[in-house]
């Protein structure tokens, strides 16, 4: 028994939703057996001794110019070295956008089944299963894989990662035969988002904004009270609908499902489906002058009050308690 | 050029989910169903490039049951030229099946592009573009927010974490299309009435083995509705006292 874990990493640094992915496997390999490999492609060696203060006990790594930005063919090449040589009974991913990418493309070249997006794995009984919302969290659905190895991606946020003070793993060359033709899909360069924006997805802490805040002129009031909390901007569909702001930003079923510790919600009434995209965070705050708006219902914290005197009062409150941090 | 674009006829997303009595599925009593949203934004960028080409064809493919050429039906009356309905009554298969199944039906067609949206907005699972692509030996893109066609290659954008990769793509290409490629036309009057003389093939769809198995589908535990603070800025120094004290995650 084994587990492989794809290590992401991008322009030299590993993604912390790989050392989550790591900590999970290392749990399971309580239940299931080890060891927790790692595969990596890169450039070159973007620390990977380090993991092992995450869970690895190896990992392989396969290195080339084909590496340097994001290739799906030619990772998917080693990713499906490293199980031919492991023979693991479960591989996982991240589901982040290179993971979702990845995974499945390598799940069709071993012919097996996939559960994209699982918020738990349970072994039960010398199987595995596997827990994924569905319907953008309105529903959770369960499944089981019928053959090996069992293949995942790892909703970030959601797992936890471990820490072996000091740990090293050793990191062994692994070898993928890449034909020598030039890549088919190549990236020619990334545009950061403007600010170094942290994805909604990858956020400890959302403030989204709605309808309530009457015109994108006002979304200032979010980005105020975002900044002060440390927190990444979200919005409602109706918002990004009229064009206010962009489809990246949107939270629910044609958006983004979140999962923060942090969800505060300015101004949105709270439509089904955005409900489902947020309702995962671990605390709600809803700021809404109706009393009656459905996001109450699912708020851990209601305020009900003109948002454009609670708000910006709320960012100052904040901004004194970090000043006496 | 010949391009298909792959759509999935799925649930309203206002829909409120109720579980099926097999305990496995939805529940389709009193479900609207629709086109995949995100199809929407594949089927209107086949359309541009065959506007912008001045040539070619448009062939939509769906697999599912009964009510299918409903939404076939949708989409030919946007614009697309014939339509394919792979039969597949019964449990909702797993993506590898139904990637299979397109690849099988599209492997023979000669497309140069081969459109899908990044994810149904039922099983959210994102799988069967990047899957058909391997089946199809194809380079794929997915997750697609912007999309320039030149020659017999494409200039694409796709969102990632904190940014957007720029992504050059030979053709014949696999590509998923995220929301925001484009503005979605309504089928016209003239669209609709044309769409009526449109065929539908129907073929069994070539599904083979299970590769996920199902054991069930269940409801989220619903979340407790926590309280309300207070009213106004009054209440603000409560929040925060909450949210540190309390809650702490301030």
């Amino acid at each position: 028994m084994s587990i492989l874990v794809f290590i992401e990493q991008r322009e030299g640094r590993v993604r912390p939703v790989s050392r989550e992915a790591l900590g999970e496997a290392t749990r399971l390999a309580a239940t299931l057996g080890g060891p927790v490999v790692g595969v990596c492609a890169a450039s070159a060696d973007p620390g990977l001794a380090a993991l092992g203060a995450a869970g690895a006990d190896k990992v392989l790594l396969a290195t080339g110019p084909r590496f340097e930005w994001y290739d799906a063919e030619a990772m998917t090449a080693a990713v499906v070295a490293a199980i031919e040589s492991l023979e693991p009974d479960l591989v996982l991913f991240a589901a982040s956008a290179m993971g979702k990418d990845l995974s499945p493309r390598v799940a069709a070249r071993i012919g097996v089944g996939l559960a994209s997006d699982c918020t738990a794995l349970t072994p039960q009984g010398g199987t595995l299963l596997a827990s994924r919302p569905v319907f953008a969290g309105k529903a959770l659905q369960t499944v089981r894989f019928p053959r090996k190895p069992a293949m995942a991606s790892l909703r970030p946020k959601v797992f936890a990662t471990i820490t072996r003070e000091g740990a090293t793993t050793p990191v062994e060359r692994l070898v993928v035969a890449l034909d020598a033709a030039p890549s088919r899909a190549r990236v020619t360069s990334v545009v950061a988002a403007s600010g170094g924006k942290t994805d909604l997805t990858e956020s400890e802490i959302i403030v989204s904004g709605g309808r309530g805040l009457k015109g994108p002129e006002h979304f200032d009031l979010v980005e105020n009270l975002a900044a002060a909390l440390g927190a990444t901007v979200g919005a409602s569909r109706a918002v990004v609908d009229a064009g206010w702001r962009p489809h990246a930003d949107q939270v629910g079923q044609t958006g983004k499902t979140v999962s923060p510790k942090l969800y505060v919600a300015v101004g949105i009434s709270g439509a089904i489906q955005h409900l489902a995209g947020m309702s995962s965070s671990r605390c709600i705050v809803a700021i809404n002058k109706d009393p009656d708006a459905p996001i109450f219902k699912v708020a851990d914290y209601g305020l009900v009050g003109d948002l454009f005197e609670v708000v910006p009062a709320l960012t100052e409150a904040v901004q004194k308690l970090n000043a006496h941090v | 050029m010949i391009q298909v674009v792959c759509i999935k006829q799925v649930a309203d997303t206002e829909t409120r989910v109720k579980v099926a009595a097999d305990g496995k599925s939805l529940d389709p009593a009193g479900v609207t169903w629709i086109l995949n949203p995100y199809d929407e934004f594949a089927v209107e960028q086949a359309l541009r490039v065959k506007e912008q080409l001045g040539a070619g064809e448009v062939i939509a493919i769906s697999l599912g049951g009964a009510g299918v050429p409903t939404t076939l039906r949708s989409v030919l009356a946007m614009g697309a030229d014939r339509a394919i309905h792979l039969k597949a009554d019964g449990p909702a298969p797993d993506s590898l099946q139904v990637a299979r199944a397109l690849a099988t039906e599209i492997a023979p067609l000669g497309a140069g592009l081969v459109w899908l949206g990044k994810q149904a907005v039922d099983d959210d699972a994102a799988q069967v573009g990047p899957m058909l692509a391997e089946l199809l030996h194809l380079p794929c893109v997915t997750v697609v927010a912007s999309f320039e066609l030149a020659g017999d290659r494409a200039k694409v954008e796709r969102e990632i974490e904190g940014g957007r990769e720029v992504v050059e793509v030979t053709l014949p290409a696999v590509l998923t299309a995220d929301k925001g490629l484009n503005e979605p036309r309504y089928a016209s009057l003239k669209g609709i009435m044309a769409a009526k003389k449109k065929t539908i093939d129907e073929k069994p769809a070539a599904l083979g083995e299970p590769n996920l198995e199902v054991k069930s589908l269940a409801l989220p535990p619903a979340r407790s509705a926590g309280r309300i603070v207070g009213k106004g800025i009054e209440a603000v120094p409560e929040l925060v006292r909450l949210l540190r004290e309390e809650a702490k995650v301030i």
